[in-house]
């Protein structure tokens, strides 16, 4: 009998090693196919009007130039006269057409007139948001702050924030939507593949199309990004469909750039005064903040702080302002990079007011850290290690002539990554050929690829000896791809599902082996008596056993799932990064970044690494680069575009180094996700190594030249 | 986009002939790398195109007794490929390199380069070159002006000139010669930039009806010791945030001449007279690279949020000038 558990390390032949991706030649030869690479014969473009102004009510809508437009077949309102629209880029008409030109020319047909009403756009504190423009939470406290900062002998004080940020996914929001009679066929861009009927069926119900969701077939292959922006088919989704039904043909609308930084992601902004305070030898005792960001209309959450380091005593107020901007949609850990950056930088403040090193005051507090404290001691520990920190390391300030100085920072970070429900269905044929076939999504990540390896580990075949099926509701559903559960969710229900396949397998060849199947094991492409490898047949043989019915096994994933055991959550890690900034210009580059970070057991450490990679890339982005840049004047974002949202290039990454704990205190918590933890600390390890390096804090992402040469005392923002 | 009528004229004569008395006429399509985008976001909506990369005479770069002779419709890359030339002229030679994608050089042209249209977010987001609201407020003073000019920013215009060519040719005394339908006429580079007094007004000198078809680099540019700085936010895809060109005569390290002209302050390329002054007659060296710094930014008037723009000023002459002797 084939066992559920993780093989043990010696015993490993595919899990944990380094291993490209299966779909790696397809995208890199240009072959994969992305919704906007769909183009069913009949295709017409779709494009979108939306709203010019922040706030505003709709005193008048007419289609009827548009709608006789030249090539244009089809329009569709989402909204109507007397709604309100509460943000520039919001949807209100979408227009099909037979040339992407000819749609676009006729949404400008489009008539819409708005009375405008006041609008809040700027990211501003609560005192100058006006009444009824933000919700202020209750204060929560722990302890006695009053008596935490009597007893604490240094308080440290400051001002820290970063910006609203946008998802900016490579491939925008959108999909192609085709009828076939009452069947409905889209090419989403999606992070949810399984989960879109609902959705649908509400959605088009709504425009007075009678569908059920047994008839929806979604597919998505491979998708160019989505960071939590991608779980809803959202309003232009239906749209498809509904301009799609009416003009009788398949309708493709994708986002436009523009429109989707204003609309298709928002990671809220977060500023807080914090004041922390600690005994002379480092022990943290208090810990007070004020807080507030936005995330657009609608609020988003309540991130509390401090982050990780559970201080004994605290009082925290956080208010949500309510702006008009695209509202907030779940960006890679949400209010995680936010509550680590004002933690960690606030901490490594008071470090340096106590003359400690950061890494010496982290490890003396590490026990409030909680249960994972023995992880992020040694992971900083190796992260140290890595980056050369007690050599490199020096006070605040570096000392060196001449205007480039050098520095070095650090933060942790934590995450839950639970493996998410989902079903997988393995497939063993007569002739040996085996399909793993799931309702999951590739957001990029590798999910295809650890999917086929632990289904070829658990059959003992090489990769290329299964099949991996995803992106499609014709399998068995899958959960969304949110809280990098994805990995944990599908090793799980694939482990589940080959093994019992397996096993089924094993039953029908013991005979002929002369043994019974708990004597059996598959390893090597062959099925074999344990512990005497001369009793083998091939893989091959052993399946032309089984007659002709295939075998089928569908496995069920996550912590509810019989493969609970195999998954878990929660995760630590510990970055170090190293900069240099030319304090005469402000220019800040990252030189160098160690991610030293654990996830129980890694499945495939290459495309595991690249997460992290991912990971590290995008922080230094939002470090550095990036800002949503909103004018209150107009109302108008002023960078919904790839010049002015700045992200960096290749020549502004500097070096990534990956280390995974893989020790068997790490691994025998199963497998747990990874894809969003390692991005919560760069932008807290990158503004603690300008500090290092320049002897003051930048208290803002992203750190521009000008917020560099402010904190410098040299210009800047006035 | 709007629809547009295509021109693809192979001489100047007609090439001119094809364009209008009024800007939305016509539009002369070099390269396209800003024209198409300007076009696509209905900034600028011409009637027709006037393709000129089919103009021979537009093209080739020329080592002659005058100096060099650039063709308007050469790339950039095109130009980078005559490093014998360049290598004299290490202040274009730098500018060309900030140009750091690989594309944008392969398609972009010089001409394109200097009459390209600024970046001005305001400008890019319809709200006009001088930005103005609806009720004919400027918005960049009370706006996001963190990009915007920190010289000549009192009105109309508040945008930065966003070629880096520009000052680097204004340093080396460059010139370009404009055909049109009253023949030719030569303007130094400088010239071919004003400021806007209003709406009507663009911010180069060339006529609607004219055409940009040489820029030359008089020889005696070439004794001088030149160089480029540019400060840019990222390696990557981007304008530089200052810059500083620099050309001197030198008499061993005696300043005898000095050119200073900084990029992205100003709706123009900004000559540093004030730094130019300073220079002449003194020995260069570290010391009087940062008193020339300091010069440069005399005259600043630094909007709410770009005041580091006048650090990077001097920062940007400074080490120009160290780069030149260097
Ligand atoms: C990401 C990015 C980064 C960039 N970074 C920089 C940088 O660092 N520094 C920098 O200087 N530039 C930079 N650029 C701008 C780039 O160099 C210009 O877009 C390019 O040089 C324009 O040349 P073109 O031939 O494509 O011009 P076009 O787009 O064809 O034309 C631009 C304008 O000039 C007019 N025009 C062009 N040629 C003539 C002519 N011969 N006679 C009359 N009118 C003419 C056109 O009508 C149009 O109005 C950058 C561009 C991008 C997209």
């Amino acid at each position: 009998m084939a066992d559920l558990q993780w093989p043990p390390a010696a015993n490993r032949h595919l899990i944990g090693k380094s291993i490209s991706r299966i779909d790696g030649p397809w995208k890199s030869s240009g072959t994969a196919k992305y919704s906007y690479d769909m183009n069913p014969p009949g295709l017409l473009y779709a494009k979108m009007v939306t709203s010019p102004y922040a706030h505003a009510k709709i005193t008048a809508i007419d289609t009827s130039a548009a709608e006789h437009a030249p090539g244009v077949h089809a329009v569709h309102l989402f909204t109507a006269v007397g709604k309100e629209v509460t943000c520039e880029g919001q949807e209100v008409a979408a227009v099909a057409a037979d040339t992407e030109e000819q749609a676009e020319d006729a949404a400008r047909l489009v008539r819409v007139e708005y009375d405008e009403l006041p609008y809040l756009v700027a990211d501003t504190d609560p005192t100058h948001a006006g009444a009824g423009n933000f919700r202020q939470n209750s204060e929560e406290t722990q302890g006695n702050p009053t008596q935490g900062f009597q007893q604490a002998e240094v308080v440290s004080e400051g001002e820290y924030g970063l910006p609203v940020i946008t998802h900016c996914c490579m491939e925008s929001h959108g999909s192609v939507a085709q009828w076939d009679g009452d069947k409905l066929n889209v090419w989403l861009s999606t992070q949810n593949v399984s989960g879109q009927g609902g959705e649908y069926a509400q959605g088009l119900s709504n425009a007075g199309i009678n569908f059920s969701a047994s008839n929806l077939h979604v597919d998505c292959q491979v998708m160019g990004g989505g960071f939590g922006s991608k779980f809803s088919a959202d309003t232009w989704g239906v749209a498809a469909a509904v301009l799609a039904k009416k003009a009788g043909r398949p309708v493709k609308l994708m986002l436009d750039r523009n429109v989707e930084l204003l609309v298709a992601g928002c990671r809220p902004s977060m500023h807080g005064k914090i004041r922390v305070g600690a005994k002379r030898d480092g022990t943290l005792v208090a810990w007070e903040s004020q807080s507030w960001g936005t995330g657009g209309v609608r609020g988003f959450g309540v991130p509390p702080i401090p982050y990780i380091f559970d201080i004994p005593n605290y009082s925290r107020t956080h208010a949500n302002v309510l702006t008009n901007i695209g509202a907030a949609r779940a960006w890679r850990a949400p209010n995680h990079p936010q509550m680590c950056y004002l933690t960690m930088t606030a901490l490594e403040d008071l470090a340096a007011k106590l003359g400690m090193d950061p890494l010496d005051f982290f490890l003396k507090n590490i026990a409030l850290t909680g249960e994972r404290a023995d992880y992020y001691k040694q992971e900083l520990q190796q992260a140290a290690e890595m980056i050369g920190w007690k050599q490199k390391w020096h006070p605040r300030g570096d000392k060196t002539p001449g205007s480039i100085k050098r520095g070095l920072g650090l933060s942790i970070h934590t995450w839950g990554g639970a493996g998410h429900q989902g079903f997988c269905r393995t497939t063993i044929h007569p002739d040996g050929s085996v399909e793993v076939a799931t309702g999951s999504q590739d957001l990029g990540t590798g999910t295809r690829t650890v999917i086929g390896i632990v289904a070829a580990e658990t059959l003992g075949l090489p990769l290329e000896g299964v099949q991996v099926e995803i992106g499609d509701t014709k399998y068995p559903p899958d959960g969304a791809s949110g809280g990098s559960s994805t990995v944990g969710g599908v090793t799980s229900s694939t482990r589940v599902a080959a093994t019992d396949a397996l096993n089924q397998l094993l039953a029908k060849v013991a005979p002929s082996l002369g043994t019974t199947p708990d004597k059996l094991e598959a390893a090597q492409g062959q099925i074999r008596v344990i512990g005497d490898p001369s009793k083998a047949i091939s893989w091959k043989q052993a399946c032309a056993k089984m007659g002709a019915t295939p075998i089928v096994a569908q496995g069920q994933g996550g912590s509810r799932g019989p493969g609970r055991a195999l998954i878990s959550a929660g995760v630590g890690g510990a970055q170090m990064a190293e900069v240099s900034v030319d304090v005469d210009t402000g220019v800040v580059r990252m030189e160098k970044m160690v991610a030293v970070q654990d996830c129980g057991l890694v499945i495939d450490s290459k495309t595991a690494e690249s997460q992290v990679f991912g990971a590290c890339i995008m922080g230094t982005c939002y470090a550095l680069h990036e800002e949503k840049i909103m004018d209150q004047q107009t109302g108008t974002c002023l960078n919904p575009n790839m010049e002015f949202y700045k992200l960096g290039g290749i020549d502004d990454i500097g070096d990534i180094v990956v280390h995974f704990m893989t020790d068997p205190m790490y691994e025998n918590r199963g497998v747990i996700g990874l894809g969003e933890p390692p991005v919560v600390s760069p932008g807290a390890a990158i503004s603690n190594a300008v500090a290092n390096a320049i002897g003051v804090r930048v208290p803002e992402l992203p750190m521009t030249p000008d917020r560099v040469l402010a904190a410098l005392g040299k210009g800047g923002q006035a | 986009m709007r629809p547009f009528e295509y021109g693809n004229p192979s001489t100047v004569a007609q090439a001119v002939a094809l364009l209008g008395p009024q800007w939305d006429e016509a539009a002369v399509l070099a390269g396209g790398t800003d024209l198409l985008s300007l076009m696509k976001d209905y900034i600028v909506s011409p009637k027709r195109l006037v393709n000129i990369k089919n103009i021979r005479a537009l093209g080739g770069v020329r080592e002659e007794k005058a100096g060099l002779r650039i063709g308007a419709a050469v790339t950039l890359e095109e130009l980078y490929e005559h490093p014998g030339p360049l290598g004299r002229y290490p202040a274009l030679r730098t500018a060309i390199e900030g140009v750091s994608s690989p594309q944008m050089r392969g398609m972009g042209t010089v001409g394109g380069d200097l009459l390209q249209r600024p970046r001005c977010w305001y400008f890019r987001n319809g709200f006009g070159l001088l930005a103005r609201n609806a009720k004919g407020q400027p918005l960049v003073p009370g706006g996001d002006n963190r990009y915007h000019a920190i010289f000549a920013n009192s009105g109309p215009a508040y945008f930065v000139c966003p070629s880096s060519l520009a000052p680097a040719l204004v340093t080396l005394g460059a010139s370009v010669r404009l055909e049109g339908p009253k023949g030719a006429r030569e303007l130094p580079v400088a010239q071919l930039f004003q400021i806007p007094k209003d709406a009507n007004e663009r911010e180069h000198a060339i006529a609607p009806q004219e055409i940009l078809a040489e820029i030359l680099i008089p020889a005696s540019a070439a004794s001088t010791r030149n160089a480029t700085y540019e400060v840019r936010e990222r390696q990557f895809m981007d304008w530089p945030l200052a810059t500083a060109s620099v050309a001197l005569r030198l008499e061993g390290r005696e300043v005898r001449q000095a050119q200073i002209v900084l990029g992205e302050v100003a709706p123009t390329p900004w000559r540093a007279e004030a730094a130019e002054r300073e220079l002449a007659g003194k020995t260069l060296d570290e010391a009087a690279a940062a008193r020339a710094g300091e010069a440069a930014t005399q005259g600043a008037h630094p909007l709410s949020r770009n005041g580091y723009k006048v650090q990077l000023v001097r920062v940007a002459v400074q080490r120009a000038l160290l780069a030149a002797i260097a």
